[in-house]
């Protein structure tokens, strides 16, 4: 079994599905000749030729809108916008139209497309280089969300939202591509090849939409996470001792309710973490849903830590990022009774 | 520093250190620096205004009208620049003795005439009984096409019936000439029972996949896009059908006109893109577009892309037109942009009275005429057809239509829907109905509706 990285595994999981389904098409900006900024489509356009892997000119509505009539023609276009920064030009045929087309049509037709992008900080991108905009799109009824935090999960989440008949908002969370991030910034990166998710089988494979991963078994509090926050939260709780149980939530829509309700009832408390800023994330929606179905087990209030209510600051990359000391406060607090 | 005699009252209330302060010392800076403001113009803004409003009297008389017959119809496989001088004519067949002339006559047989002509007879009849319908209060809205039938009928009638369209809502002509039946539609508007978009979407954004006509989108312009996507598609696969874009003169401002010209372009995509330039974007005309500067046409001109300019209310040369870019696409000679020239005759929908904004009269003014009525004197005048075979083929097309009301209204009207089957409005949303919309839908259920 191969050891990938986050990016091997990405790049592997359209060549698989390529192979498999000739109603396959991949574009982008830059994602033809050259393999995309971040190397995930590298090959496929050697591989499967010109008409099947192309540059788009920037235009990230146009790049949705075509992958729109695509799929109303019946391919199933997976197509790439360069960083979820650029995302918002697409915003209103991702909004108006991929996620409602199935709804107003009856079914007569839908939109079996993948919009991946990578998403998210901690690469010293500045503000339009390291958004979180993941609720923005939780927010829209008829579209799912998936986020991998693995090499592993990457490659079969990948091919189960190719595989998906709704259409998939695929963030990729670009601070993990070459390897796992445990908030330190003043550490070295650590390769993905010394991590057990590296491991990834070859051929086809799929990590369900709508399932978490409980990462972490633990018994003194549940933590919610997803994308590299997953891995901050991960060493977080290893530095306070503490025996948590991790919760990678994979998918944002559908969300995998059952898995967080059944840890957070045993454990009795809960932190809700994610790198987007904090009014109106989708922690908001973590933290009522954990109270609604968690109300009468819970002993203490659930804590959330986030980015900022603020734009992404260059200069202020890590007092911005929710590392290690957010983490440890918000811990704390959960804890304290 | 003290602000002081500032042009802007707001300014004043900024705090007096800071960021404000130092703009406000540079603005003072350029406007009292005389080197600065030497000889230099006011700055003015146009804001463009239609030649007349309510109480004018319309006059077209400055509009340069070509005459019929006289712009010239380069091959199908000719360079995109040859067509480029099409792009400030307009392409006409039918003159003012109602015979059709010049190298764009696409000489029709009057079988194909005469069910041109009845499409759009049925277009305005239908149009009629369901404005009238929703004056009645059996449905929340309508959109008439009055004025412009002629072009989706005969775009329709150019166009192969396996070739794909991306309309917009003034396209019913579409459907009409492809057979949809009228009741399909009269359901549609109606959101009843027999729906087949299950009560879901606004009066007229039909959908319809084995008539080749996409789902209408309210959000204007996404659908031109979509339709060089579809297109590219079809390219992809080694296809042989090609695909109509449809857009208005108003959301050619949008970014999605752009997408679409540049993706046809670059890709030199197998699509028609048309931009029906009906002068009026409800109350905003074509000027607030930019059609005070340039034809919508011309825009093929910077995407290099064949453009032509055609009388809309002109069904030959509509016809002609979409013929003429069809045979170009079918042939891997790529995209050509046309605009329809012709006036919405009418308000924008029934929520519109365009007597607001302009001469109530405008229409009868506009000096391209009505296209049904140019079309029966063209068969008129051609010994192809008579007044008592057209007023019994109306009165035919009337009856169909009244029939087909009578039987959508049997099956149900909006004042009596969103009853039954509230659990309907959580499918579709996605393939599988997921634990969050079935939790909704059982509280739905609970609570039964209003």
């Amino acid at each position: 079994m191969p050891n990938f990285n986050m990016i091997q595994a990405l790049n592997d999981a359209h060549k698989v599905m390529m192979a498999r389904d000739e109603d396959i098409v991949v574009f982008g900006e830059d994602v033809g000749y050259f393999g995309g900024v971040f190397r995930v489509t590298e090959g496929l356009q050697k591989q499967f030729g010109k008409t099947r892997v192309f540059d788009a000119p920037i235009s990230e509505g146009g790049i949705v809108a075509m992958a729109v009539g695509m799929a109303c023609y019946g391919l199933k276009p997976v197509v790439e916008i360069q960083f979820a920064d650029y995302i918002y030009p697409g915003y209103d045929q991702i909004v108006s139209e991929v996620a409602k087309i199935r709804y107003r049509t009856a079914a007569e037709w839908t939109m079996p497309l993948v919009i991946r992008t990578p998403y998210g900080g901690g690469i010293f991108g500045g503000q339009t280089h390291s958004q979180s905009p993941e609720s923005l799109f939780t927010h829209i009824a008829g579209l799912k969300v998936a986020i991998p935090s693995t090499p592993y999960d990457a490659k079969g989440l990948l091919i189960a939202a190719i595989e998906d008949p709704d259409p998939v908002i695929f963030f990729e969370p670009k601070r993990i591509y070459n390897g796992p991030f445990d908030g330190h910034h003043d550490r070295p990166v650590k390769p993905w090849s010394k991590h057990p998710a590296s491991e990834v089988p070859e051929g086809h494979y799929t990590v369900p939409i709508g399932k978490a991963a409980v990462v972490r078994e633990g018994g003194d509090l549940t933590v919610l996470a997803y994308g590299t926050m997953v891995h901050v939260a991960l060493a977080a709780v290893e530095e306070q001792g503490l025996d948590a149980e991790v919760i990678d939530l994979r998918t944002l829509v559908p969300l995998d309710l059952d898995t967080i309700e059944e840890s957070v009832k045993k454990t009795g408390r809960c932190l809700v973490v994610h790198e987007a800023p904090r009014t109106s994330g989708f922690g908001g929606e973590l933290v009522a849903l954990v109270q609604e179905r968690c109300f009468y087990h819970l002993e203490a209030p659930v804590e959330r830590v986030t980015g900022w209510d603020t734009p992404y600051p260059h200069a202020y990359e890590w007092a911005y990022f929710p590392g290690p000391k957010r983490m440890k406060r918000a811990l704390e607090k959960v804890m304290a009774d | 520093m003290q602000i002081t005699d500032v042009k802007y009252p707001l300014l004043g209330q900024l705090p007096r250190a800071g960021l404000g302060t130092k703009r406000l010392a540079g603005e003072d800076m350029s406007d009292k620096d005389p080197s600065l403001r030497r000889n230099a113009p006011k700055l003015e803004l146009h804001v463009p205004e239609p030649a007349f409003r309510p109480g004018d009297t319309p006059d077209f008389s400055s509009l340069t009208i070509p005459a019929e017959g006289s712009a010239p119809r380069p091959d199908t496989a000719a360079p995109a620049a040859e067509t480029h001088p099409l792009t400030t004519a307009l392409v006409r067949v039918l003159g003012d003795d109602n015979k059709a002339v010049g190298p764009w006559d696409p000489k029709l047989d009057p079988d194909t005439l005469r069910k041109m002509l009845r499409d759009m007879v049925t277009v305005r009849i239908f149009d009629d009984r369901m404005y009238r319908a929703q004056r009645q209060g059996k449905t929340s809205f309508y959109m008439k096409c009055t004025g412009e039938e002629a072009i989706a009928v005969a775009a329709a009638a150019a166009l192969d019936r396996e070739d794909m369209h991306f309309p917009t809502y003034r396209q019913q002509g579409l459907l009409i000439a492809r057979g949809y039946p009228l009741t399909e539609m009269m359901n549609q508007i109606y959101s009843n029972r027999g729906d087949k978009l299950r009560g879901r979407q606004l009066p007229i954004m039909y959908s319809d996949r084995e008539h080749g006509f996409f789902s209408i989108s309210g959000n204007l312009a996404t659908q031109f896009p979509q339709a060089v996507g579809w297109a590219m598609g079809a390219a992809i696969k080694g296809d042989s059908r090609i695909c109509m874009g449809w857009v208005g003169d108003g959301a050619t401002a949008e970014g999605d006109f752009h997408s679409a010209m540049t993706f046809a372009a670059v890709y030199n995509v197998p699509v028609i893109l048309a931009v029906v330039n009906n002068q009026w974007a409800i109350s905003s005309f074509s000027g607030i577009a930019g059609a005070e500067r340039a034809t919508f046409a011309q825009r093929a001109v910077g995407y290099g892309v064949a453009g032509l300019r055609v009388d809309g209310n002109d069904a030959l040369a509509v016809y002609a037109a979409v013929k003429w870019a069809a045979e170009r696409a079918r042939s891997n000679g790529g995209p050509t942009l046309i605009e329809f020239f012709t006036y919405r005759a009418e308000g924008h929908s029934t929520s519109d009275d365009p007597s607001g904004y302009r001469p109530t009269n405008e229409a009868k003014a506009w000096p391209l005429g009505d296209p049904i009525e140019r079309l029966k004197a063209h068969l008129l005048a051609t010994g192809e057809w008579d007044e008592d075979r057209h007023a019994a083929m109306t009165a035919e097309c009337d009856a169909a239509v009244r029939a087909a009301q009578k039987e959508s209204e049997k099956v149900g009207i909006l004042p009596d829907q969103g009853k039954d089957d509230i659990g309907s409005m959580f499918e579709d949303v996605y393939a599988d109905v997921p634990w969050h919309l079935a939790e909704q839908r059982k509280q739905a259920l609970d609570e039964g509706g209003a």
